[in-house]
């Protein structure tokens, strides 16, 4: 079986699954938090094309996921715009925001970087805040209408969540196929050497740019899909606490894997509600499980399993050699 | 095929190149010797683009090509490696190759996102081309490991095809035999050979002085960032000022 054969079956299997999961599951607790991971799973993704390919650090990324949800709250509650049609105004207007600032920023490199974009998140936290007549302020915006199509609403949890998951798994397919194409061994390239992705004519500061938009475009439409969907959106879900969330999310589950961003976003939205029967241990509990992960797959949560699953094929292999 | 013309480099108060003119002929192998802190990489670093000149014009055939970042360089047809081998570690051989293919094809962000036909049909060509290259250099066995687990002196190889990749008109190697065994380095002449084979113009910084002789046409000696002499290996061996900047004023 060739490799992209394989690649594709296991993307068949991975969105069967998601499709059928709810059919299993009672009450609609689990299948809010599996619309949760699927909106992690979008940012995470996003966030990972930038992180974990091109190795680009932002600590703002949920600046663009809280524009996304303003910028559609706002077109829907005080204008008379159509949801789909604000979801695209969302879309476009953080990705021309990215395009804007991503230039200079860019150009920094390592700690630079992560202080500007670190700055960026907390400005447009500021925003969120403080724009009182627009977004609410602190008390949040509410009744923000439901995404609908015809008759259609995605008003109740079992709507929802194929809404959500069929918009992750479009962004998972779009970004595999982004991985394995020019663009993404080009991403990777400056990931691994900056001067000799140049030499070899990739334009590095303008892909920088390009994954940049790109990334904080798809954040965006999780977003307006997170503001659709709750209906209630309020600045505290777009700080700085959340953006840090974002990186450990990409980190935990693997740089450069998009499975990985899956299992990461799937961790760290489960962990808190697991370990709820902690009570008050249950940060202490978080962390730790975190420090563990990171110090024994230091390639991530995917990687781990990779190893196992080889192992684990050449102890039954090595059985059935010796018998 | 590549002329630099009274060239000045200056890094604070240290003249690193001073007044550097040469060229380079269309489909020959030329090497430039000197002593440690002659200039070479400096040189070479800013024919590629990667440093800005402090004064002086470099030409690609007809074009002034001064002020060219190394990517357009790339697209142009001018190409290097590196003295310290700069592959792309987690990538694997055939995509560091492939990575070299980047100026010969063009699907955009939202094409490659989308798979949409061409691109499906480029990506192909791509492979194909890449694998090509490989074999050339002889590395397609091992075309699925991972670029960092290669030894040394098949890294040093796998830059090559995947400067070769960009199809270039001329490539600048810098110290490609250093760190490699002697066996490897009698390889390596055999595959410069090849490459000039190919109608590419070669030009190389090296130490290896057995090499510089046996494979260049044309040598250029810098000394202290001047350039000393330029002729045949025969010229240059008989050359009495590169002999004393080589073993001392006697």
């Amino acid at each position: 079986m060739t490799k992209e054969r394989r690649q594709i079956l296991i993307f068949l299997f991975f969105a069967a699954a998601v499709l059928v999961i709810p059919f299993f599951l009672k009450g609609s607790y689990f299948l809010n938090v599996l619309v949760f991971i699927g909106i992690n799973t979008m940012l995470a993704v996003a966030l990972n094309l930038l992180l974990g390919y091109a190795g680009q650090i932002s600590l703002g990324h949920a600046a663009f996921f809280g524009l996304g949800a303003y910028i559609s709250g706002i077109l829907t509650t005080r204008f008379p715009v159509d949801p789909w049609l604000a979801m695209m105004l969302a879309g476009f207007c953080a990705a021309g925001l990215a395009f804007v600032i991503g230039f200079p920023i860019l150009k920094l490199k390592g700690h630079y970087l992560a202080m500007a974009t670190l700055g960026f998140g907390i400005i447009m936290y500021i925003i969120f805040n403080e724009t009182v007549g627009w977004t609410g302020g602190p008390s949040g915006l509410s009744s923000i209408p439901n995404l609908h199509i015809g008759s259609l609403f995605f008003d109740n949890d079992w709507n929802n969540y194929y809404l959500i998951w069929i918009f992750t798994l479009g962004i998972m397919l779009l970004s595999i196929n982004l991985s394995q194409s020019r663009i993404g061994r080009a991403l990777r390239a400056i990931h691994d050497s900056e001067v000799a992705a140049r030499v070899m004519g990739v334009n590095v500061r303008i892909l920088k740019v390009q994954i940049f938009t790109v990334s904080a475009l798809l954040s965006a439409v999780a977003g307006s899909l997170y503001a659709h969907t709750m209906t209630f959106i309020s600045p505290v879900a777009f700080g700085f606490n959340f953006s840090v969330e974002l990186v450990t999310m990409v980190i935990i589950g693997g740089l450069g894997s998009i499975y990985g961003s899956f299992l990461g976003a799937a961790i760290l939205t489960l962990l808190p509600e697991l370990l709820r029967v902690f009570q008050d241990f249950d940060i202490v509990i978080y962390g730790l499980m975190l420090i563990l992960i990171t110090m024994f797959m230091p390639g991530g949560l995917i990687s781990g399993i990779e190893t196992l699953a080889k192992f684990v094929v050449s102890r039954i292999r090595g059985k059935q050699s010796n018998a | 095929m590549l002329r630099l013309d009274g060239i000045n480099k200056i890094f604070g108060g240290l003249t690193a190149l001073e007044d550097v003119s040469l060229s380079v002929t269309r489909g020959s192998i030329t090497g430039i010797i000197g002593p440690n802190g002659a200039g070479k990489t400096t040189l070479f670093n800013i024919v590629t683009g990667l440093y800005t000149q402090t004064s002086g014009q470099v030409y690609l055939g007809e074009k002034n090509i001064s002020l060219f970042a190394p990517e357009t360089l790339a697209g142009l047809g001018l190409v290097r490696t590196f003295q310290n081998v700069e592959l792309f570690g987690q990538m694997t051989v055939l995509e560091n190759v492939m990575v070299g293919l980047h100026t010969r094809s063009k699907s955009g962000i939202f094409s490659c996102a989308f798979k949409i036909p061409s691109q499906i049909r480029e990506e192909k060509y791509i492979k194909e081309k890449g694998l090509k290259w490989l074999e050339f250099t002889g590395l397609a066995d091992c075309a699925d490991l991972t670029a960092c687990n290669l030894p040394f002196g098949k890294g040093r190889l796998l830059e090559i095809s995947r400067a070769l990749a960009v199809e270039p008109q001329i490539i600048l190697m810098d110290e490609p035999a250093a760190g490699l065994n002697s066996r490897e380095t009698v390889e390596l002449a055999s595959l410069i050979r090849r490459i000039k084979e190919l109608g590419i113009t070669v030009v190389l910084v090296e130490h290896d002085m057995e090499l510089v002789m046996d494979i260049c046409e044309s040598i250029i000696v810098l000394n202290l960032g001047k350039k000393l002499a330029q002729g045949t290996p025969r010229e240059i061996q008989e050359n009495p000022a590169v002999i004393s900047a080589y073993l001392g004023e006697g």
